[in-house]
């Protein structure tokens, strides 16, 4: 690729529900990341199955994407619907794809596409996925084996089918003299994989030794079971759906206490019932993971819709004190990263631990760098290699870290007793209020432990700048985008963004928020949750605050129209 | 050989005269008779008076959540199917708080055992109605008379066509014990519904009172024929029948993945690493 050849663009597909713009947009997304371009898919759909207003839009650029964009470069309209609620959009050199038997305003960013004569009603959306590839310039070829592998299990006539509308609608468009600048193209393209954040987060787990994963279907989060569920046959695990959410967490503490690597994926309302079982795998000390897909609350709030407002609750469900940690990934690699370490801190610390993410990171495609299995290691709480306790064996038995020898059940001739009660060191219900007292501090002891393998906040930007940027979370990319943008205007900006939400160490970022002159948080809810958690743990407040709450995800534009630097 | 001293004597938190101390009796002699092991044993238990059972033999033990054995003990028996799993609570427990995963465990057909002591009160919490209290049955929280209909667990069961439905009465220990070791040996899951008197808490249905309504089913009659276990179900008053209702042969849950044991499993990173260049 010429060097100085870049470029960053962005593509909206809107439609009804049941039109096939997932299809389009998961085919031209795989398309762009094996021709090697980046991308950041947003998911902006309604709880609906058919109907409605759906759409699939991704930013697409020559170097790394990290966040979404507000400005349309290329509207792909399947209805009239989508023209007139994203034109207003559009970017100066902004283009329309639009069927021509829509009736469309003639404008002169505005490509009418003879969809019927290119190809039958059914495969529409293939046409204009034809058009699109041919618009950015896309191999006929590499769309086009993108295609079949993506319909590749269904019926071969279908396949056909599609790939002729793909041909021939790519083939029209190219023909066409059309002002749309094409992407520049990039010789010898990297191995990428395109990948969101329930993939990544279902395959991270995996690659820790995850082996069991009970779930009650709840929006965004339902797929990271559905992933698991494809794999289960071929990699030995179980995914079962359970009764409800209750069902599913203590299913979960159960095949975890036998041994299988466990976790759960609910959205908010999904947790709340939980909220007991979190409780109890911190009592019993079994090791559970939990993630949490958040999505627009209280109650059913906005079902398909992101938001980041449930810190506080994860940060606090369940009864009595306990030690915890939680994860709050802002990348697909993040995701990968962190399921592993949620498994791995869970194991070790033999707790509750969390991973808090949103709609849109769960849905959002990007393109990543295949992971490396090379480095894992996956658990084995099977293994008592250096596993050192007396007998008659103690469960709970108390120790410098609170952490105790862990048997399993069945697999020794020692017993194995957890209660949900306080109980000794063997396990058994007791009333002894010493015992109690030593029992509670074994477990907060686990704390400093989980304390010590904190992820620190991590700083990009100036030193000592004039504007630090707090994020967590999928705003990742929102804050550090436009902190990239500030800078290019020559302003001293920083970002400081948290991956692990808890334990907070002030002596991990403090220092940051003092040097700088200026601290705003930027978060995906309408209270600053971050923001009041470090004030209560620092001492330092945060009175700036950029706040989203609409349901969409932070972009850039946001975080800079609120600054209005 | 497994003895009864293997599975222990410990003094317990109950009433004296208390119909629990019996049916701990019948476990550790259906667990003996079985040839089982204590540590070949999970108990999963929830909370009441009859979950703190566990706690008084010799096994592994899950006591976890008011209503919620069900489920802890369908993800252990699936991580590893070698545990024998029994499941030990009350009717509260069972057939209230825990009502939907009694539904889904009979639908799942867990290979469990599911033993519910089952007094017709709530005895931890000093007397309040049951799913399974009688109506007008006056308690300090119904004062008028309790006026919902009882949840009767064999009619539900056996509708549900679960694996094994039994009935059994703590004052016969060894028709108990015995009916324990057919539902451990059952491949599927395995209710056994023990009626047993509360001496605190509920002065009707007394010792006395099963004692003269209780009968075991008589020999010829064959637990296979579901209809014919539909009509037993529905009897109950001035005679209850004891013994196994229903059952039959329906592949266990586990049997059905056919996934075997998850505990001690190694990561195939070969597989993993094919998944991953799917995303490509």
């Amino acid at each position: 690729m010429d060097a100085d050849k870049k470029r960053i663009m962005n593509i909206l597909i809107g439609g009804e529900a049941g039109q096939g713009l997932v299809t389009v947009g998961q085919i031209l997304a795989k398309g762009l990341v094996r021709s090697g371009y980046a991308i950041c898919v947003t998911q902006d759909y309604q709880s609906r199955i058919r109907g409605g207003h759906n759409t699939f839009a991704m930013r697409v650029g020559t170097d790394e994407v990290q966040a979404p964009q507000e400005a349309i470069d290329l509207l792909v309209a399947l209805n009239a619907e989508t023209v007139g609620l994203h034109r207003n959009q559009l970017s100066d050199q902004g283009l329309i794809i639009v069927d021509e038997a829509l009736e469309i305003i003639d404008d002169n960013n505005t490509l009418r596409v003879p969809f019927k004569r290119l190809s039958s009603d059914q495969y529409t959306n293939i046409a204009a996925l034809g058009v699109c590839s041919a618009l950015l310039g896309l191999d006929e070829g590499v769309v086009s084996q993108t295609a079949v592998d993506f319909f590749g299990k269904t019926h071969l006539e279908i396949v056909e089918e599609n790939r002729r509308a793909l041909e021939e609608s790519y083939r029209w468009a190219a023909k066409k003299n059309v002002a749309f600048e094409k992407l520049p193209f990039i010789d010898d393209p990297p191995q990428r994989m395109m990948m969101n954040g329930n993939e990544a987060i279902a395959l991270g787990a995996v690659a820790a030794g995850l082996k069991f994963c009970s779930f009650y279907p709840m929006t965004p989060a339902t797929s990271i079971a559905l992933n698991l569920a494809r794999w289960a046959k071929e990699m030995g695990l179980i995914v079962e759906q359970a009764e409800d959410e209750i069902a599913a967490i203590n299913m979960a503490l159960g095949a975890s206490f036998a041994g299988a690597p466990s976790m759960v994926g609910t959205s908010g309302g999904g947790f709340a019932l939980m909220a007991e079982g979190i409780s109890l795998a911190a009592m019993t000390e079994t090791p559970v993971v939990i993630v949490i897909a958040q999505r627009p609350a209280p109650a059913t709030g906005l079902p398909t819709r992101t938001e980041q407002a449930d810190l506080e609750f994860v940060l606090h469900a369940g009864h009595g004190e306990f030690p915890r940690a939680i994860f709050t990934p802002g990348t697909i690699e993040q995701c990968f990263e962190l399921a592993q370490k949620a498994v791995h801190i869970a194991d070790l610390y033999q707790g509750p631990v969390f991973i808090l993410t949103d709609q849109f990171l769960a849905d959002s495609y990007r393109a990543v760098i295949p992971f490396d299995l090379n480095g894992i290691s996956p658990v084995q709480p099977w293994s008592t290699k250096g596993l050192k306790f007396s007998t008659p064996y103690r469960r709970f038995a108390v120790t410098d870290s609170g952490i105790s020898p862990r048997l399993l059940p069945g697999l020794t001739e020692h017993l194995v007793v957890a209660d949900s009660d306080e109980h000794t060191e063997d396990g058994h219900i007791t009333e002894d209020l010493s015992v109690r007292t030593q029992m509670v501090q074994k477990r907060l002891k686990k704390g400093t432990g989980i304390r010590a393998e904190v992820i620190p906040p991590e700083l990009q930007g100036e030193e000592k700048p004039d504007l630090l940027l707090v994020a967590w979370g999928s705003s990742k990319g929102a804050v550090e985008d436009a902190a990239a943008t500030m800078r290019a205007r020559g302003m001293r900006v920083a970002t400081l963004h948290f991956a692990q939400v808890w334990p907070l160490v002030p002596e991990l970022f403090i220092d940051k928020m003092q040097e700088a002159k200026e601290v705003v948080a930027v978060e995906g809810n309408a209270t600053g949750q971050l923001a009041r958690l470090i004030r209560r743990e620092t001492g330092f407040h945060i009175k700036d605050m950029i706040l989203r709450y609409d349901g969409l995800p932070m972009t850039p534009e946001f975080i800079l129209r609120a600054l209005k630097p | 050989m497994v003895t009864l001293e293997d599975y222990g004597q410990y003094e317990t938190a109950w009433c004296p005269g208390c119909g629990n101390f019996s049916i701990v009796e019948a476990v550790k002699k259906a667990l003996v008779a079985s040839d089982l092991e204590p540590h070949q044993v999970l108990f999963v238990s929830g909370i009441g008076q009859a979950a703190k059972a566990p706690h008084y033999l010799n096994a592994n033990v899950f006591n976890g959540l008011h209503g919620r054995s069900l489920p802890v003990a369908t993800g252990a028996k699936l991580a590893n199917p070698d545990l024998t799993v029994i499941v030990e609570s009350g009717d509260g427990c069972n057939y209230g708080e825990g009502g939907n995963h009694f539904l889904a465990g009979i639908r799942r057909n867990i290979d469990v055992t599911l033993l519910v002591h089952n007094n017709q009160i709530y005895g931890l919490t000093k007397g309040q109605a049951s799913p399974t209290t009688a109506e007008d049955f006056v308690t300090k929280a119904q004062p008028e008379g309790v006026a919902s209909f009882p949840f009767n667990p064999i009619v539900v069961a056996v509708a549900m066509q679960a694996g094994f439905v039994a009935r059994a009465f703590s004052g016969m220990v060894d028709h108990l014990s015995e009916l324990i070791q057919q539902g451990i040996a059952h491949a599927g899951f395995a209710l056994i519904d023990i009626l047993q008197p509360c001496v605190s808490f509920n002065k009707v249905n007394t010792f006395a009172w099963y004692k003269k309504r209780c009968y075991t089913l008589p020999t010829e009659y064959d637990p296979r024929d579901w209809g014919n276990a539909m009509k037993t179900a529905t009897e109950w008053g001035a005679k209850i029948p004891l013994g196994i209702i229903y059952r039959n042969a329906r592949p266990s849950f586990g049997e059905r993945i056919g996934r075997g044991r998850l505990v001690g499993r190694e990561t195939d990173r070969g597989v993993l690493g094919k998944i991953i260049k799917g995303f490509q």
